[in-house]
């Protein structure tokens, strides 16, 4: 079972873990079309590869972001959401 | 023919404790620390098993937990049979009765080995050519009859395999040369180091060896002496799982443990020569002789031919000679013998030696070696020294990939993840000194990971230099019964069959022939498998990966992976008082819930009646606790619910309440509950019992994309709830609380603080099942004072979910997930006057927009049985179908008879043109039979 580091829990099983897929913007809802947002609902990326994605360790509640190699099962970072912002524009 | 040697220095078998058994019928003696196959083999027993598939008689040929053909059904003494025990591992006890698996009649007269002559008629791949179509049953039960190996006992007694946990720095598995200096140099640098071993006890090669033992034996009493090092022997490490999670099982336990770092000292397992008749008894691996010879002391043979490409097999034959063993040859495959001969001058040796055939004896068991173009050895035994491969099963599932290295003609392991370290043979190491200094550096190496994370190596990996592999110690036979397989009785020709036919990588060919497929997956076949394919396709080991081989390393009995049952159920804080009210429960969302009350000499359905009836008429009470309770404080507390739910509720006026509807981003209708505003920055609410965790979680990550102003605590476990209801609460609840319930005072849908009963409490009034209901929520604590209180005052009932679920529906509300599914938005549910689309954003308003222009393709309706449908018996159940011109046109979702209305009515999702109130429909009871209904407004029942 794998260890996620949790960025105010520490290191802990998988099993305390759900996951909620990946961090995507939602389109305007006010100006998108209805083909853009039925992709934004139905459509998701499956390439194997590094995500970014939302997790919550359910124990206590906290979601926070994991960016992770789908391709090698192996996890590059945790960090907490209010740094979403400061590292997707990185 | 075997047997029993006088003393040997270190034997692992105590002479003074003799041990009765019956084998096949028939009494034999051993001794305490002997296996069921090596008491076997000193009384002279040189047939042991069946093959799987041709029923050749097998004997001992591997003696290291892969004798896929010693199986044995074993009854003890105090348990009845067990099927498929390894005896070349498992311990003899005394008063055991041990017989062969796979034979029918026994083994000596196994009327199965008829098969063999059927053998060239049974090519690779036969079953599934000739078995399948329509007569595949007939001929399964013909193949099952024969096939297959031990049987189950289904009165075998029930033994206890509990599972454990356990934490560790380093854990080294294996312990031999290599793994024991790993776990001291770990200990040293002050990592806690679990040690495991499969063997029953610490030592590796050398204790069968017997080379370099003395520094090997100071190794093991080093590590005794050790408080950092726990030492596990006869214990497996059976799995290797994501972040060095590695399962242990011993006989009667299962230790699931995470490590810091792991090192594989895992050793390597010798590899047979592949010729003919190589599988007769006393054809078997040096290292197995070696083993029977130093743990229990029985000689292979009188007269021995060791067939050999390496320096072990000079030293297998000095060993034997030492113990006054006669060999009659040493044959070493390679053309010089590289000069690792050093032995006696008497020695008989030859070079560059093909063998031909073994040939049996009268007693089925080996009487010669024939050797092309050269004499024929008579002998009792053939011991086969030509190579290794490594025990690198655990390393692949750790996620290393394994090389070829043609220097040495083994594999060794590639890039290692982090946190993994390989150590001794299994590195293609083979000298005692050069395994030990490998083991304290990679023990090192894991300790620093371990302590400190640590990626970049230090050291420099070891790697081996002397060549112990025969690069292709294969010698087919025009007349086959070359065996590569022994578990599965794959022969040379098969592989090239398979081949032939296509399946010509290392999987393709795996599943194709079997090969590896058997109990020991291919620790002595696979190697030599992939050989082969690659020589037919002119190519080498480098060229390919092996077959993955994935957990389990030894086959594990099911017991060790069937748990005990552990499905754990929420009790509320009023559960007792269910009991003694004689409560029927069912489980909702994790809860257990009264359905309905019992009661002395009616039945379920007069007793779920009279608890409508009670609250239609008077007052009832219901435990709602199991619903979830959320608080939400903050500056945005109010907007964030605006966003979350279809309604809006920074307009609410503190001290009421509003319907909830959650929905999802595709606007399909998730979730309700009540939500009150206690205060301007404060609100509670309540969601479905079976959705309580998921909504909370949900909201939680919302505002972690929102990041607004709010915090969210789940009471849901810290409160319970009662739901009192009927027209007479009221003044019956009055009586408990000096809030005031005057209609003025406190109108439909307010919410009031105060207390009840003496107890703090927030009550909320409710329409849910009657038009006069009062849902008092309490600290979980307070709940029994309460539930008491309300019960003892006259006219109160209790009821359960089952009168709820009448008493909603005589009311027409709908239950989402029973009446919605995953496909109903709220225009479909009938809950469009909760959706407020002129607001600026809620989640799912997108998709409602589209909803809405495409117009609803199913309505949820309300229907009602004729009154001599009923009295005809026909019976609705919720999925009914809706009929409607021989086609499908909806489903009941909700049905109930109703005692206060005396008919039957229900919820039903229909084709919107059948959804008008006087619509007159037809709906599919359970047993066929269309029964005629009417669509109905809703509510059924305006007043009660």
């Amino acid at each position: 079972m794998k260890i996620i580091l949790c960025p105010l829990n520490g290191p802990r099983p998988l099993l305390e873990f759900v996951n909620a897929g990946e961090v995507r913007n939602a389109p305007d809802p006010d100006t998108c079309s209805d083909a853009e947002w039925t992709a934004y609902l139905f459509n998701r990326g499956s390439v194997p590869g590094v995500k970014r994605e939302w997790w919550c360790h359910t124990p206590s509640g906290y979601w926070f972001i994991v960016e992770r190699d789908t391709a090698r099962d192996e996890i590059l970072a945790t960090y907490d959401a209010a740094e979403l912002a400061a590292r997707a524009g990185a | 023919m075997m047997y029993r040697l006088p003393a040997v220095a270190g034997e692992w078998i105590d002479r003074s404790r003799p041990l009765a058994f019956e084998f096949e019928g028939r009494a034999f003696q051993g001794f305490a620390g002997d296996t069921i196959s090596s008491a076997l083999a000193a009384a002279g027993e040189m047939t042991l098993g069946r093959s799987f598939k041709y029923h050749r008689p097998r004997g001992i040929f591997s003696f290291a937990n892969h004798d896929a053909n010693n199986l044995f059904q074993v009854a003890n003494v105090s348990s009845g049979p067990v099927p498929n025990v390894r005896g070349d591992v498992t311990a003899l006890a005394a008063g055991m009765r041990v017989n062969a698996v796979n034979t029918i009649g026994g083994l000596a007269r196994d009327r199965a080995r008829f098969i063999e002559w059927l053998a060239p008629f049974l090519p690779v791949g036969f079953y599934y050519k000739a078995f399948h179509g329509r007569n595949f049953p007939r001929w399964e039960r013909r193949i099952r009859a024969i096939s297959g190996l031990g049987r189950i006992a289904a009165d075998a007694a029930r033994e206890r395999t509990p599972k454990r946990y356990g934490f560790c720095d380093v854990l080294v598995i294996g312990a031999g040369s290599s793994g024991l200096a790993a776990a001291l140099s770990a200990a040293d640098a002050g990592a806690r180091v679990l040690l495991v071993d499969e063997n029953a006890r610490a030592g590796g090669c050398a204790s069968w060896t017997g080379a370099a033992s003395g520094e090997v034996d100071a190794l093991v009493s080093r590590v005794a002496g050790n408080p950092n090092i726990e030492l596990l022997s006869g214990t497996c490490a059976a799995g290797v799982y994501a972040d060095r999670w590695v399962a242990l099982v011993e006989p009667t336990r299962m230790t699931k443990v995470r490590a810091g770092a792991v090192v594989f000292a895992t050793g390597a397992i010798e590899q047979p020569a592949v010729f003919r008749n190589n599988d007769l008894p006393g054809v078997l691996l040096g290292s197995a002789a070696q083993r029977l010879l130093r743990r229990h002391a029985i000689a292979p043979g009188k007269r021995v031919a060791i067939l050999t490409a390496n320096r072990e097999g000079y030293e297998l034959a000095r060993d034997l000679r030492a113990h006054a063993i006669d060999v009659a040859a040493v044959l070493d495959l390679r053309a010089g013998s590289g000069g690792e001969h050093q032995g006696p001058g008497d020695l008989h040796c030859m070079t560059d030696v093909v063998p031909e055939a073994a040939i049996a004896g009268s007693n089925g068991a080996v009487r010669a070696l024939r050797l092309r173009g050269a004499e024929t050895i008579a002998c009792d035994a053939v011991l086969m020294s030509v190579g290794f491969a490594p025990a690198s099963g655990l390393l692949s599932q750790a996620g290393a990939v394994m090389q070829y290295d043609m220097a040495l003609q083994q594999h060794v392991p590639g890039k290692l993840p982090a946190g993994y370290f390989a150590a001794g043979r299994v590195n293609g190491i083979y000298d005692a000194a050069a395994r030990r200094q490998d083991g304290r550096d990679m023990g090192a190496e894991a300790a620093a990971f371990a302590r400190g994370g640590h990626v970049a190596s230090r050291v420099a990996r070891s790697q081996g230099t002397r060549q112990v592999s025969h690069p292709y110690p294969v010698f087919p036979h025009a007349s086959a019964r070359d065996f590569v397989d022994l578990d599965e009785d794959i022969q040379v020709k098969d592989l090239l069959a398979s081949a032939q036919e296509g399946f010509d990588s290392t999987e393709l060919m795996k599943r194709f022939s079997t090969l590896g497929m058997g109990p020991s997956q291919g620790k002595h076949s696979n190697l030599h498998g992939a050989r082969i394919l690659m020589r037919s396709r002119d190519a080498t080991l480098a060229d390919t990966a092996l077959t993955t081989q994935r957990p389990f390393y030894h086959p594990v009995p099911l017991k060790h992976l069937a748990g005990m049952g552990f499905h754990p159920h929420r009790h509320g804080a009023v559960h007792d008082r269910h009991l003694a009210l004689d409560a029927n429960f069912m489980t909702v969302g994790g809860w257990q819930r009264p359905e309905y009350y019992r009661v002395a000499g009616k039945s379920r359905t007069d007793c779920i009646n009279a608890e409508v009836s009670a609250v239609r008429e008077g007052a009832g009470l219901i435990d709602v606790s199991t619903l979830g309770k959320i608080e939400i404080f903050g500056r945005d507390a109010g907007a964030f619910l605006d966003r979350i739910y279809t309604g809006s509720f920074s307009d609410l006026r503190v001290g009421m309440t509003r319907y909830g509807l959650l929905l999802d981003e595709g606007g399909i209708v998730r979730d309700d509950g009540v939500i009150a505003r206690l205060a301007d920055e404060r609100y509670y609410f309540t969601t479905t019992t079976s959705g309580a965790a998921n909504v909370y979680r949900e909201l939680l990550l919302w505002n972690a994309r929102w990041r607004m102003d709010c915090t969210f605590v789940n009471t849901t476990g810290h409160r319970a709830a009662f739901n009192l209801a009927g027209p007479g609460t009221r003044t019956l609840l009055q009586a408990f609380t000096d809030i005031d319930l005057s209609e003025a005072a406190f109108p439909f849908l307010g919410v009031r603080e105060g207390r009840v009963a003496g107890v703090e409490a927030r009550v909320l009034r409710a329409g849910f099942v009657s038009s006069l209901g009062f849902e008092i929520h309490v600290p979980y604590k307070s709940a029994p004072v309460l539930w008491d209180a309300l019960m003892s005052a006259s006219g109160v009932r209790a009821f359960g979910v089952e009168a709820q679920r009448v008493l909603r529906l005589e009311k027409g509300h709908a239950i989402v997930a029973q009446d919605t599914d995953n496909l109903t938005n709220p225009f479909e549910a009938g809950m469009g006057w909760a959706v407020r689309m002129q607001k600026p954003f809620f989640v799912g308003q997108r998709s409602l927009r589209i909803h809405m222009r495409r117009g609803a393709r199913q309505k949820l309706v309300g229907f009602e049985l004729a009154p001599e449908q009923v009295a005809s018996g026909a019976a609705i159940r919720e999925s009914n179908l809706l009929i409607h011109q021989g086609g499908i046109a909806g489903r009941v979702t909700s049905v109930a008879q109703s005692p206060t209305l005396g008919r039957t009515i229900g919820l039903a999702m229909a084709a919107p043109h059948l959804a008008a109130p006087g619509t007159p429909i037809v709906i599919r009871a359970s047993d066929g039979c269309l029964v005629s209904a009417r669509v109905v407004r809703t509510p059924f029942l305006e007043a009660g």
